[in-house]
């Protein structure tokens, strides 16, 4: 199973085209979603030689998966699966998948190889702060670390006090959890008056939510690690369908297991090499659920430059957004990434917003709630007013959009261990009470 | 030692001054003056406090924004045209006066009143050769 990470290009096309019609054959045979999808593409699995005939196949989208719960599209008896995972499903139906006993071993393998060109060792004690259970980043990681020979500390996410108090007592190197619970983790210890340079931690593997470059800077600087970004989604697989390596320019994306391309996601259309679009994987060496250019909703640019970490592999770059996550506020595109990205880079201004939109009779109306630092001299309204224009002309300029500025309290606004809630959309909200009605 | 404000970040909501009078009266600090300048969506609460970088802490401690500032305690003749004369003495060396509100106390027949100003150091000479008193932190606080 395992590929030759020293192979050329050629090489790989031809293992993943030899994997692609092997995986179209079989789901054909045994799934019933993709017969009937096939056929009603008018797409046979003869039709599909090589990776270059990708464009000919349907696609798998979320709600797919939803509709054939819980079970529907396994490739495998349920004797064959030894570990099922969910999505928490509060937007519907959960999302289930399953792993057959082969599955988990290339998963392991998989996380192994993203842990290792993170320089990350057998030398090193791993904390893994996501959440364990359902959630595919705990478990996930936590096999690949003990491949790798590592000490894992499978503390899971939450009391983050607990969690600084263990990275001293157990001379934590490496830090595994979402790049919003790192922050918060930084803040308390320095609540806590906790130095991170007198700690050991050295490297941290941040995923499971999208984060900008300036967010990295500021976990690198409050932590004193290096961060690296790791990229999966549990439909696909889960943590390690692609990770940074020590160049930290770019996720190096597992094609030996999962084919990229890059849509419109309006269209559908393929999109060349180097153009901003969604993210579709084909799985090509998963037993229990192999899912055909399933449509990832995270938008994002592969580049194809060789890599002087010696993988052969694409990188894609950050997740800049998500399809469902991209808000259209009076006719523009906006991502919520953006604005971090804007926050970021202004001086006096911590990262913490949301973004609320409402619709004032036919027009959209939206606010951004932005958190005064605690530590600012901040004595006069006009200073007030001064930071809240600030902030209004950097967005202005960059989204082409006018927000509403609002700002507010600190800490007031939502984060955690979990994802971080950054827009209020009270659009949608109708919108879902109408489609439900 | 000179007079500090202490500037505290509210949003215009529901219970927001009670709880910060709350914090600082559980921590056995007193507030002696104080004024809010406010807008539609928030204010800045200034205020006077016997020990003004414990107040700071505690409302740290607490997820406020809160800051020191430096301000000037001018005690003004009880007088028609006593505020008009100490603002002259500024105006005439080029003092800005940004914001200003009364104390409540008095530590004579002198009226108190709290100045912020553009140089509280330049601000302090010019009044003090003018024969205008000028509070030390220390009397005021105990005031």
């Amino acid at each position: 199973m395992n590929y030759d990470l020293v192979g050329s290009r050629v090489e790989l096309e031809h293992l993943q085209s030899q994997r692609l019609v092997r995986t179209v054959a079989r789901v054909y045979q045994k799934v019933p979603f993709y017969r009937k999808a096939m056929d009603a593409a008018g797409v046979s699995p003869e039709d599909i030689r090589s990776i270059h005939d990708l464009p000919k196949l349907p696609f798998t989208r979320k709600s797919d998966l939803r509709d054939s719960y819980p079970f529907g599209l396994f490739a495998v008896d349920m004797k064959k699966v030894v570990r099922i995972h969910a999505s928490s499903g509060t937007t519907g139906r959960p999302t289930v998948v399953g792993y057959s006993r082969q599955d988990i071993e290339t998963w392991s393998e998989l996380m192994t190889r993203a842990l290792k060109y993170a320089g990350v060792g057998e030398d090193d004690v791993i904390q893994i702060a996501y959440g364990y259970g359902l959630f595919t980043g705990g478990l996930g990681m936590h096999y690949g670390a003990e491949k790798l020979g590592a000490s894992v500390i499978p503390i899971s996410g939450g009391n983050t006090q607990r969690q600084i108090q263990l990275m001293q007592d157990f001379e934590t190197t490496v830090l595994a959890c979402t790049p919003s619970y790192a922050l918060y983790i930084a803040e308390t210890m320095e609540k806590l008056g906790v130095d991170p340079k007198d700690l050991k931690l050295r490297v941290g593997i941040f995923g499971a939510e999208p984060w900008t470059e300036e967010m990295r800077q500021e976990i690198q600087e409050r932590l004193a690690i290096k961060a690296f970004d790791i990229y999966g989604l549990s439909e696909i697989m889960g943590p390690g369908v692609a990770c940074e390596c020590t160049n930290q320019d770019g996720l190096h994306l597992y094609e030996d297991h999962f084919i990229p391309e890059i849509i419109d996601p309006a269209t559908g259309e393929q999109l060349p090499l180097g153009e901003v679009g969604e993210l579709v994987i084909t799985t090509v060496t998963k037993e229990a659920l192999p899912l055909l250019r399933y449509r990832t909703g995270d938008i994002t640019v592969l580049n194809a430059e060789k890599c002087s970490c010696g993988l052969p592999f694409l990188r894609m770059s950050k997740v800049m957004g998500r399809t469902d996550d991209m808000l259209i506020i009076r006719g523009v595109n906006v991502f919520p990434s953006q604005i971090e990205a804007v926050l970021l880079g202004l001086e006096d201004v911590e990262p913490h917003y949301q973004l609320v939109v409402d619709r004032k009779g036919a027009l959209d109306d939206a606010e951004l709630w932005v958190e005064v630092p605690a530590h600012i001299s901040l004595d006069e309204v006009r200073r007030l007013e001064q930071l809240s224009k600030k902030i209004d002309h950097a967005i202005q300029s960059t989204l082409g959009i006018r927000l509403q500025v609002k700002l507010v309290e600190p800490k007031t606004i939502p984060r955690g261990a979990g994802k971080a809630q950054r827009v209020v959309d009270r659009r949608s909200l109708y919108k879902l009470q109408r489609e439900d009605g | 030692m000179s007079v500090q404000q202490v500037s505290v970040f509210l949003e215009n909501k529901a219970g927001r001054l009670a709880e910060v009078s709350r914090i600082l009266g559980k921590a056995g600090i007193n507030i002696r003056a104080l004024s809010v300048a406010d807008t539609s969506d928030y204010g800045i609460l200034r205020l006077i406090v016997d020990d003004p970088g414990r107040a700071v802490e505690v409302l740290l401690e607490k997820g406020f924004s809160a800051s020191e500032t430096e301000v000037l305690a001018v005690e003004v003749p009880d007088e028609p045209g006593g505020l008009a004369q100490v603002l002259e003495v500024l105006e005439a060396d080029g003092v800005n006066v940004e914001y200003m509100y009364a104390f409540v106390e008095k530590a004579s027949d002198d009226a108190l009143v709290i100045f912020r100003v553009s140089e509280p150091s330049r601000a302090r000479a010019i009044l003090s050769q003018q024969g205008i008193n000028v509070i030390p932190a220390e009397k005021l606080y105990r005031l």
